[in-house]
């Protein structure tokens, strides 16, 4: 089963965990909006359609690659504050090495792969956030094998 | 051709989105963003640096040496950064 869901709703854990809770091993990762250096709001935009379609590809080649029953990526788009949820990746296998190996590959291949663009806000100073190498890195590490 | 823009390439064109009727000779991303670069000054500064720039032809993530023909939308954005 694959889930994907992009919205400007707040994410519901207990929903989110529950609809992935579909084999022996569940893994899951949720991103909150730091409080970077004062952020005030965090906005979140993407590529309606094109966005959705790589989350997609994302989920559906962890599914093949780790075996999944079950894969779910929920991203929050729009304005929201410190604390509150981004993203959700859940992934659900046999056993708990594919399942948190596919979750980890989910949420580092999301930040490289997938077209959301974030903007902070403290005050009046609005800036659009700058992608970190690191990322890059971390994406690249899921290339080989 | 549709052209879509997010992000701060959007805000420095000031519209999201615009239709366009490259000539032919137009072959790349690349080129399309050089024909484009001078419609305005906004256009310009969106431009300004090719290596904060991604594109994605018909939705599908491409590098700017990408082929433009038959495309019927080309978005043009800064690196990614969700998650």
């Amino acid at each position: 089963m694959i889930h994907i869901r992009v919205s400007p709703a707040p994410i519901d854990i207990a929903a989110e965990q529950a609809r992935v809770e579909q084999d022996g091993a569940v893994a899951t990762f949720t991103g909150l909006v730091r409080a970077d250096d004062g952020v005030e709001e965090l906005a979140l935009e993407h590529y309606p359609g094109a966005t959705e379609a790589a989350l997609t590809r994302l989920a559906e080649e962890a599914c093949a690659r780790w075996s999944l029953t079950a894969a779910s990526i929920v991203h929050r788009v729009g304005a929201m504050t410190p604390g509150e949820r981004i993203v959700f990746v859940g992934t659900a296998a046999a056993h708990r090495a594919a399942a948190l190996e596919a979750c980890a590959f989910l949420i580092d291949r999301l930040k490289t792969d997938a077209p959301f663009w974030k903007r902070e806000r403290r005050g009046d100073d609005a800036r659009w956030v700058e992608q970190r190498d690191g990322d890059h890195a971390a994406a690249a590490r899921w290339k080989a094998g | 051709m549709r052209l879509v823009y997010f992000a701060w390439v959007r805000e420095r064109i000031g519209v999201p989105a615009e239709e366009v009727e490259p000539p032919a000779t137009v072959a790349t991303v690349d080129a399309l963003v050089d024909w484009l670069a001078v419609r305005s000054p906004g256009h310009a500064a969106a431009f300004a640096d090719r290596t904060r720039l991604r594109a994605a032809v018909d939705q599908q993530f491409v590098g700017l040496d990408a082929a433009i023909a038959g495309a019927r939308e080309v978005a043009l954005f800064p690196p990614v950064t969700g998650g």
